[in-house]
């Protein structure tokens, strides 16, 4: 179990004037949403988290150590990150690509042994694209390759899992198995932390929610509370009429 | 993948038997097979051991070092066309060579000036790449590619104002030849040292292939590991460079070639381009020194001649 906590966290969005300072405490059990406008700065603060980016100010603590003060390969171990843009200059199958989530687990002379292989196989298979192992990456549709990215985390099987726009190119059925998945994680004490574009998605399984304005502002506490038309009408400058669903609200956005 | 790389160092052993077996006299190969076991004649043992082992070895050490070399850059570049020869290290050492030639030096200095440039250019593509930003790939290549173009008007330059009687021994060491090896030594202890050193680090170079991000999150410490990558990659070219003057399209083809047969997992492609790579050397001078016996042709013609149908043919067919 991890948590992970921002102290006074300004993030580094370029050509921003210092913004809202964050004091968030992500704790295991909890599925956070990151909403926010286009250039609000959500991946430059799911980048941060993970110590990839460096703060304007403040600090990301894992189980309150400074990310500064760890190794790359201890963090790796403890988190996780899917990102949202992926590149592929060289050729490499699905299989390869879930095996290297154990690249964290193993020693420098160490290879993937057969548990390893088990670990990446039980997440190709989880996320439906098992039958795709021997194929290249960039054979894949979108949706797959988004698949193949989950499945890599799965794989690494870190405490803290962040994702950036897990639901992006995902048909219907997978965008709701892939919400049912992370909760199933969270279910096991691990923590969720994502940026999501789906207001209707965070509503349904987000437990926590913070929203991310253009000019820095932020605000962030339990979805319900943070769900409210006015301020999410105000987030993304857009009218929305609400409704109620399955026992959750589902926003509308207002063609006009 | 053990099966693959057992094969190709089966390749590389029977590559060095044809390169000993052939030549201005031919070697039958009951004959070789008694020197090898260290009888035969004195003839022979001369013959096979004193000039042809020498040069065999020489011609392994170097193709194995540009492979190797190549399959790094291609990596760290994260750019399929990266290799020596392309970022203009091999340009860089031409040009320290030819300058010690043009001084009538000796071939100790020529080998040391080589070295030498080879080293300035690698400190100049990659200083300038760096710039007041960090790295990208495709600065660091086109940068290469624009500095290797200014060595190309460099080495043009020199050979138009040399009297017209050194002009030989300079062409041949600008198309590479294996006979300037002093000792084969050098190439092949850097070769198997640096080989070993970075077998540990096959895997971080898997991860490193997907971006520096994912590596990152992947735990890979990036830089400290790029920097590696980059003093060892130059370190093998300067030392191809002086041991055997420029030869293009090894670096380039040999990893692809191997990438296209046995995938992208570096544990496997760097051995492998180092037997390769030197293997294909082997073939190349063999074929250098016997086709029109007894004069020689620069071994790089052939290794181009070689590579470039069969690298077509692989990319042709492969998916």
């Amino acid at each position: 179990m991890s948590t992970l906590n921002t102290r006074d966290l300004v993030i580094n969005v370029p050509g921003r004037p210092d913004g809202f300072p964050l004091n968030m405490s992500i704790e295991p059990g909890q599925i956070w949403g990151v909403l926010g406008p286009n250039g609000a700065g959500k991946t430059t603060l799911l980048h941060t988290l993970a110590g990839l980016l460096p703060a304007r100010s403040g600090q990301v603590q894992l189980n309150s150590t400074s990310l500064t003060a760890l190794k790359r390969r201890d963090i790796a171990r403890q988190l996780g990150l899917v990102f949202q843009e992926r590149q592929d200059s060289f050729p490499a199958t699905v299989l390869e690509t879930a095996l290297i989530g154990r690249h964290p687990w193993l020693s420098p002379w160490d290879s993937e042994q057969g548990e390893d292989l088990r670990r990446a196989e039980q997440a190709l298979a989880t996320l439906d694209v098992n039958h795709l192992s021997d194929r290249l990456l960039n054979t894949l549709s979108g949706g797959e390759r988004q698949r193949v990215a989950i499945a890599t985390l799965m794989t690494q099987n870190p405490e803290v899992l962040l994702l950036d726009e897990p639901t992006n190119h995902l048909d219907l059925y997978h965008q709701v198995k892939v919400m049912n998945l992370l909760r199933d994680q969270v279910g096991a004490g691990k923590t969720v932390f994502m940026c999501l574009h789906d207001l209707n998605l965070a509503a349904r399984w987000c437990s926590h929610v913070l929203l991310l304005y253009t000019n820095g502002g932020a605000c962030w506490g339990p979805a319900k509370n943070m769900l409210e038309p006015a301020a999410l009408e105000r987030l993304y400058n857009q009218k929305l009429i609400t409704v109620e669903a399955d026992g959750a609200p589902v926003f509308v956005p207002v063609s006009f | 993948m053990t099966r693959s790389l057992l094969g190709l160092g089966a390749l590389a052993l029977a590559s060095m038997a044809l390169a000993l077996a052939l030549g201005s006299v031919n070697v039958a190969p009951a004959d070789l097979w008694q020197v090898i076991q260290g009888e035969g004649s004195t003839l022979h043992r001369t013959l096979l051991l004193d000039l042809r082992l020498p040069r065999t070895l020489a011609a392994f050490g170097t193709g194995g070092l540009l492979a190797v070399a190549g399959a790094l850059m291609q990596v760290l570049l994260r750019n399929p066309l990266a290799d020596p020869y392309v970022l203009g290290l091999s340009g860089g050492g031409a040009v320290g060579a030819l300058l010690a030639m043009l001084a009538g030096m000796g071939t100790l200095i020529i080998s040391g000036s080589a070295f030498g440039g080879a080293m300035l250019a690698t400190v100049l593509v990659f200083g300038l790449a760096h710039g007041t930003g960090s790295w990208t790939p495709s600065r660091l290549l086109l940068t290469g590619v624009v500095v290797a173009a200014g060595w190309g008007a460099v080495i043009t330059l020199m050979l138009a104002i040399t009297p017209s009687y050194k002009l030989p021994g300079m062409l041949y060491w600008l198309m590479g030849d294996v006979s300037y090896a002093r000792s084969p030594w050098p190439a092949v202890v850097v070769l198997v040292v640096s080989v070993v050193l970075i077998m540990p680090l096959a895997r971080n170079l898997n991860v490193l292939a997907r971006g520096p991000m994912q590596a990152a999150a992947l735990g890979v410490a990036v830089r400290p590991l790029e920097w590696t990558i980059y003093v060892v990659a130059s370190l093998l070219t300067a030392t191809a460079v002086t041991t055997a003057g420029s030869i293009g399209f090894v670096g380039l083809i040999v990893p692809h070639m191997l990438r296209l047969i046995l995938g992208n997992d570096q544990r496997i492609i760097l051995p492998a381009s180092a037997l390769a790579g030197g293997t294909l050397l082997v073939l190349a001078d063999t074929l250098a020194r016997t086709m029109i016996a007894p004069e020689q042709l620069p071994v790089g013609v052939i290794t181009a001649l070689l590579g470039v149908p069969t690298f077509l043919y692989l990319l042709h067919r492969s998916r």
